[in-house]
């Protein structure tokens, strides 16, 4: 299904294939914490604390780490469904939201989000036809032009207009129902999507053909994909760069191959290898993180994995390590006084060559 | 635990306030000046300002609001336009009619409503279960004051058995125990004690029915618990929340007893507020509605804080 | 990779679910009966009934249940109580309705709107609501009606104000449920307006729980309503109403207990229908989830 729309046809390329499609700066979101007698906010939780990161056109970037590192809320900012505390976005070279840039409803044309849930992701008293056309609707498409579209997008993700358009949600299974998030994200033919758990709540098998559909989908319209997950083996599956988080911050990003084969932050590595083996002759023996994570109501000083981490030092809690190239790896960031030659960190001077 | 006995009581205070100014402002309510009710409308001139001037109500409302409540914190109310007398002593003798009527037909109906509820749950889907269902529904859709009357015809002018009308020689000030008071108290009790049955016994039934369902009643079962033994502890776990309704319905059958009151002419703050209505006594009108209205959220506040101390479960808000 | 459902029946709507629901609940349906034959009588009043209701005739004061042309009996100034009752049947219906139906739009207004915002707005709205559930509702009804006055307007004004923080509560509690479901984000998410998306996805999802509630309400506002009138604060003679039939009638126990009594058991029929029809309501809405 080539795109023959009218009103929603603006995914043209501004900006040409250098330039990322999403350029995050310093992205902050704190929620306070209610407490004490009156009421007054005294403590915040750091969900998100100053992250940068970019992504490619047509590339798919994986967001994963534990449960409460930030990465919902980090989709929930970027989808502007909430508002940042501070930071900005560009998109494909404009400021969104910002003067002289691309406002806000424009922008939301160019970006759309499928959600873990696909129950609650739809509306129990409509249609799945009325559920998928109700947007373009909104963005000024006739009844018929929204409901012809809606038929199409259904029968391309594979569910028969005929026997689905008129159904609901109730009578459909988790995998067909998430085929709807799936069209209806795509019926105002969007250059980003965010996928945030999208396959997580779904049978392993389900998974493999929403995934590839998912990777169909993304060559034919040339899609750009923001996967979050906390499932290692679907991340290495279908992602082309991967971002790790931990507690509001990005520890390490990029490319999938290196990350997988050469992680250079010890939380990345510890992640990898809690990931039981398939092989029998690798057992893991003992847990590679010790402790609980941390309060991400006002976290630790300094670098926020030091108290689980087996290789810090004293300069660890002394000084927040900064995002930069890892040695002898392009493409690839890290915040970790490891590799930082400047930092004193005693294996550092070892690890880093130039 | 303490901090949350403070909340409860910090908010507690505006919203006595605005009862308060609720309670002030409700006579303002209606178009024409309160002031008709007191003099006759051919008065002269000069009688109608001392009227008003005796009555502060030449002053500006709000000035007016701050005198009362400050002599109503003090205890004084005021005096009633028709009867002359101090409002306090007044609403005072009427609220123990009240309490006493409300509270012997509440401890009835409660007491009446966990029983048929609690069989009614337990031996759920038999016909205790629908005897009790069919009570229930009748509980609450039976207009009170009709039954009254019902009663009345059939136990008073018919059988002679009780008065029909009254508390008694003496009302609740020379109550005691006896039959010769009794007497008055039995038709006017039961018929109030009609709305919580219907009420608790729903809720208890509701709640029984659904413990008995839960798991680990049939973990005690499989244990070899007998009933009694398993009885006492579902009583155990529903007692707070059956706490909390019963606790409610008390304050809506001190609030909602106008109607049984005017029935059985029973002279209780219902009676009174009556009265008060169709005499357009304001004085007497306002300080009837604030102290019930005032007795009402006391006792949401009592039933707030006690919840908490029966069940630990509650989370505190 | 295209997947098929198995065949089976047309699927539908929500309403049609809880509708083929409540036929299949006996007690509802008898229910629906017993209302609809009160509320004919009460429209079909002026050609149905066989007497005038304020024809008067101090001859037949208080005739027995049974007498030859007054089938149940006459009230104490010799007026037919079958048409009276019938007539009486209107207002009293009134009162039951009225106040729920006003309740309900105003109720779910402002309900959705203090939900869906949030906020401030929210905490300020229900915290001045509250100032409302500190009054028992009788007593509220009672004294808002005392106070603007006897007459059927002033009791149907003060019962919607007693409902109206009610309806506003349930709805404001089932708004800010929904509210944080996925669908609606994921509309925000189309750009739509605020109001677009209230309309189209909160607002169905939200009239199904106030609608049960408000049917719980009817009984309780007619009992209510049809008491003030018996206090003498609603309808005024010589208009026919159950509640003030009852008061009128009340001295006449001694007399004619049973004609007495007629107006008082008609309330409680209708009441007693009204609750078991919202008791089947809300089952048929429970087992659709």
């Amino acid at each position: 299904m080539s795109s023959n729309l009218t009103d929603l046809d603006d995914s043209a390329d501004r900006g040409g294939p250098a330039q990322p499609l999403l350029i995050v700066r310093n992205l902050k979101k704190y929620f306070p914490v209610r407490g004490g007698l009156l009421e007054r906010e005294k403590k915040f939780v750091h969900a998100v604390d100053g992250i940068n990161f970019t992504v490619a056109k047509g590339k798919t970037l994986g967001i994963v780490g534990e449960s409460g590192c930030g990465k919902s809320t980090t989709a929930r900012l970027i989808a502007r469904l909430m508002e940042p505390d501070s930071g900005s976005l560009i998109f494909d070279g404009e400021g969104v939201g910002e003067f002289g840039g691309i406002e806000l409803k424009a922008f939301r044309r160019n970006l759309q989000m499928v959600f873990q849930d696909s129950f609650a992701s739809l509306n129990p008293r409509l249609t799945i036809q009325e559920t998928i056309a109700y947007g373009p609707r909104e963005h000024g498409l006739s009844q018929a032009q929204a409901n012809e579209r809606a038929r199409q997008l259904l029968a391309r993700v594979g569910l028969e207009p005929e026997q689905f358009a008129s159904r609901y949600p109730h009578e459909l299974s988790g995998g067909q129902r998430q085929r709807v998030n799936i069209a209806r994200a795509l019926a105002f033919n969007p250059r980003l999507v965010i996928l945030d758990e999208a396959v997580a709540a779904l049978d392993k098998s389900v998974q493999a053909q929403v995934l590839n559909l998912l990777q169909e989908l993304k060559a034919e319209h040339q899609l750009t994909y923001l996967f979050i997950s906390h499932d290692l083996h679907v991340v290495h599956y279908i992602c082309d760069d991967v971002m790790v988080m931990y507690l509001g911050q990005v520890v390490e990003i990029g490319p999938v191959e290196q990350i997988y084969g050469q992680a250079a932050h010890p939380y990345t590595r510890a992640l990898l290898s809690a990931v039981p083996s398939m092989d029998p002759a690798h057992r893991t023996e003992k847990s590679p993180l010790s402790g609980d994570p941390p309060n991400p109501i006002n976290p630790p000083a300094g670098c926020r994995f030091r108290e689980r981490c087996v290789h810090a030092e004293a300069v660890c809690s002394e000084r927040a390590p900064a995002l930069v190239p890892a040695a002898q790896l392009s493409g690839h960031l890290v915040a970790c006084h490891m590799n930082d030659a400047a930092s004193g960190h005693t294996a550092a001077t070892l690890e880093s060559a130039a | 635990m303490l901090s949350y006995v403070l909340k409860r009581l910090l908010y507690t205070i505006p919203i006595a306030l605005s009862v308060t100014l609720v309670s002030f402002m409700l006579v303002y309510l209606a178009p024409g000046d309160p002031l008709n009710a007191i003099a006759p409308a051919d008065a002269p001139a000069e009688v109608v300002e001392a009227l008003k001037a005796a009555y502060g109500l030449d002053k500006p409302i709000p000035v007016q609001y701050g005198k009362w409540l400050l002599r109503a914190v003090q205890g004084d109310l005021g005096r009633s336009i028709a009867s002359g007398r101090e409002v306090a002593t007044e609403v005072l003798s009427a609220v123990s009619n009240t309490l006493l009527l409300a509270g012997v037909a509440g401890f009835a109906g409660v007491l009446m409503g966990c029983i048929l509820g609690a069989l009614a749950g337990y031996w759920h889907g038999s016909w205790i279960d629908r005897v009790a269902t069919v009570l229930s529904v009748i509980g609450v859709s039976i207009p009170h004051y009709w039954l009254g009357l019902v009663l009345t015809i059939i136990f008073s002018t018919g059988l002679g058995w009780f008065p029909a009308m009254g508390a008694g020689p003496g009302g609740s000030a020379e109550w005691l125990w006896d039959l010769e008071h009794l007497r008055y108290l039995v038709l006017p009790a039961l018929t109030l004690s009609v709305i919580p049955l219907g009420i608790i016994t729903r809720t208890v039934r509701a709640l029984v029915a659904d413990m008995l369902e839960q798991e680990f009643v049939m973990a005690l079962r499989a244990r070899g618990l007998s009933h009694q033994a398993i009885f006492r502890h579902v009583a155990k776990n529903t007692a707070p929340t059956v706490l909390a309704v019963a606790g409610l319905q008390l304050g809506y059958l001190m609030g909602g007893s106008i109607l049984v009151e005017t029935v059985f002419a029973w002279p209780g703050t219902g009676f009174l507020l009556n009265t008060a209505i169709f005499q357009r006594d304001i004085p007497l009108l306002q300080g009837t509605i604030l102290v019930l209205c005032l007795f009402f959220v006391a006792l949401n506040l009592l039933v707030d804080i006690l919840q908490p101390l029966i069940d630990p479960r509650m989370g505190r808000t | 990779m295209k997947t098929t459902l198995s065949p089976q029946a047309p699927s539908r709507s929500f309403w049609m679910v809880v509708l083929r629901q409540l036929r299949q609940d006996r007690v509802a349906m008898i229910s629906i009966c017993v209302l609809a034959i009160i509320i004919g009588a009460a429209i079909f009043a002026p050609w149905v009934a066989p007497a005038d209701p304020f024809k008067a005739s101090m001859l037949n004061r208080l005739l027995p249940i049974g007498s030859p042309g007054h089938w149940l009996g006459t009230d104490e100034l010799g007026r037919d109580m079958l048409t009276r009752l019938m007539y009486g049947g209107r207002l009293s219906l009134l009162m039951g309705v009225v106040p729920v139906l006003a309740a309900f739009v105003i109720g779910t207004s402002i309900g959705l709107l203090a939900g869906y915002v949030g906020g401030r707005t929210n905490m300020l709205t229900m915290r001045v609501l509250d100032v409302f559930y500190a009054f028992p509702s009788v007593l509220l009804a009672v004294a808002i009606a005392g106070a603007l006055g006897p007459g059927m307007s002033n009791s149907l004004i003060a019962l919607t104000l007693v409902f109206v923080p009610q309806m506003v509560r349930v709805a404001e509690s089932v708004t800010t449920q929904v509210r944080r479901l996925d669908y609606i984000e994921a509309a925000r998410m189309s750009g739509a307006s605020a109001f677009s998306i209230i309309r189209v996805h909160v607002l169905g999802n939200v009239l199904g729980p106030v609608f049960v509630y408000a049917t719980g309400l009817l009984s309780v506002s007619m009992i209510l309503g049809s008491g003030l009138s018996f206090l003498g604060l609603g309808v005024k003679p010589p208009e026919p109403e159950w509640g003030l039939m009852l008061n009128t009638l009340r001295s006449a126990i001694f007399r004619n207990p049973w004609v007495a009594a007629l107006p008082g058991a008609m309330i409680f029929i209708t009441s007693i229908a009204f609750n078991l029809l919202a008791d089947g309501v809300r089952s048929a809405m429970d087992v659709r989830r």
